[in-house]
């Protein structure tokens, strides 16, 4: 079940340039939430702030499960991830890389294939799981990105710009995996996208980030 | 001319009967170099990705200069440093290893080392930043994320231990001066070809040398496998 997400006053700036200007935003646990805003607005910084993959100057992101603040640290990380706008491919295939956070995990093989399998499925690679993974087209590295997301069983889910790089038949099975994932993880989605029929149909609440803070439309 | 067409047929002779004494000293190279590869290896991967990862390093300019002086240290310094440390009289002398095949792993490993943890260095940093944020991004912790980048150089890490390895098995200097080329205990590749030289039994130099050129093919041809690997994925390979 989707963890509840409560962003405080998150600021975050790079070189005296001020990105995030004390953020705040409650996204509700399953809730799918679409943030959108022009380039360079902040929203894959705020997203990697959220992913706690980046430390925010002041304020924070807390991840709240039946009302409990849940504290920061790798148990958290692991029931969270962020599917960046340029996937990083390892160098090794298909398979090893949708396996690897089940690795990571330490899940038993039997079930790491089981689960790759069913993921692949999903994404539609299953034909492709013994191919060197540098050697997808963009639109089927997405995929694989979103493959080895969503093989971990997030309970909170980060996508930034998921369609970004990928023609329309790409963006719509991507479009249909994110409903598909809603439905069966009931995980809590929140993605960013410069495409507003996107946010339309995929999202429950589209917010706008400007000058360093979120709005909801 | 006669003289090395004459050495030649007799190198391939002694090459292909599997003569005893030419097979004893390849083996004993063999060890030397590999045992050496394999400490400079295990002490060098690590420290370049300590030195490339570790935030805040102390000092990692200086160390960079440092390795990299040292992955052209002239192996007759290292080999005349060490003896001076293994000597009867010198500081380590009780340990009774000089002229010995350990004193030889000792300063081909000094020799290794710093090839190995340079050219990991420049391997691990041209990893790209993303493989690290997707490590992190898919639940792996701080160590795990260190694997997967170092995972990530593993062709161009291999290429630089090939590299080590041509240059320990080739090199003549420190064996000799440690190692003191006694017949059946120290007398590698090298060393050899330089005493027969030396006695005028081209021969056996030569087909010594035949040898020796045969490793250094070998090598190279699994260094531009390596190297052919890494490349083919666009940035493994600096
Ligand atoms: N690591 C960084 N170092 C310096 N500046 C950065 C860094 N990351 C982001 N910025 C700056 O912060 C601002 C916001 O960037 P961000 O990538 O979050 O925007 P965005 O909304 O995702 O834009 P886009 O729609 O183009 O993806 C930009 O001006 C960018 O140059
Ligand atoms: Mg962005």
């Amino acid at each position: 079940m989707g963890l509840t997400l409560s962003v405080s006053e998150l600021k975050k700036s790079y070189g005296g340039t001020v990105v995030l200007d004390g953020c705040s935003y409650r996204f509700e646990g399953g809730g799918v939430y679409a943030i959108m805003g022009p380039n360079g607005s902040g929203k894959s910084t705020f997203l990697r702030l959220c992913a706690l993959i980046e430390k925010p100057d002041s304020g924070k992101a807390d991840f709240i499960e039946e009302g409990v603040v849940i504290e920061h640290g790798l148990a958290l990380m692991r029931r969270i991830t962020l599917l960046l706008p340029s996937v990083g491919v390892f160098n090794t295939t298909v398979y090893e890389n949708i396996a690897y956070g089940l690795k990571l995990r330490k899940v038993n093989k039997a079930e790491i294939e089981h689960r790759v399998l069913n993921a692949a499925e999903m994404v539609g690679l299953k034909d492709k799981l013994r191919r060197r993974a540098v050697t997808l087209s963009s639109g089927e590295t997405q995929r694989m990105g979103l493959a080895r997301a969503l093989v971990i069983s997030p309970s909170v889910l980060f996508l930034d710009e998921p369609t970004a790089a990928v023609d329309a038949k790409n963006s719509k099975a991507i479009e249909e995996i994110i409903q598909n994932i809603r439905h069966t993880l009931k995980a809590t989605i929140i993605l960013s996208t410069h495409d507003a029929g996107l946010a339309e149909r995929a999202a429950d609440t589209i917010l706008t980030l400007r000058d360093g803070r979120a709005t909801a439309l | 001319m006669d003289l090395i067409v004459e050495g030649l047929r007799k190198a391939f002779l002694l090459i292909f009967s599997l003569d005893a004494g030419l097979m004893g000293i390849v083996l004993l190279s063999l060890r030397v170099s590999l045992t050496a590869l394999l400490i400079g290896t295990a002490l060098g991967v690590p420290t370049g990705a300590l030195i490339c990862l570790k935030e805040k390093f102390p000092l990692r300019h200086l160390a960079l200069n440092i390795l990299n002086t040292a992955m052209g240290l002239p192996p007759v310094v290292v080999g005349l440093f060490l003896y001076l440390l293994l000597s009867r009289r010198g500081p380590l002398g009780a340990l009774g290893l000089l002229y010995t095949a350990s004193a030889m792993i000792i300063a081909q490993s000094i020799l290794a080392f710093p090839i190995v943890a340079s050219l990991s260095y420049a391997a691990i940093s041209a990893v790209p930043p993303l493989i690290r944020q997707a490590a992190m991004t898919l639940g792996a912790a701080p160590f795990q994320t260190t694997m997967a980048i170092v995972r990530e150089a593993r062709y161009a890490i291999l290429a630089a231990v090939m590299a080590a390895f041509g240059r320990l098995s080739a090199e003549v200097g420190a064996v000799l001066i440690v190692g003191g080329n006694i017949a059946g205990r120290t007398r590698v590749i090298t060393s050899a070809i330089v005493l027969e030289t030396d006695k005028g039994d081209f021969s056996e130099a030569i087909a010594l040398g035949v040898v020796l050129l045969s490793i250094s093919l070998c090598v190279n041809i699994a260094l531009y496998f390596f190297s052919r690997r890494g490349r083919a994925t666009g940035y493994l390979w600096a």
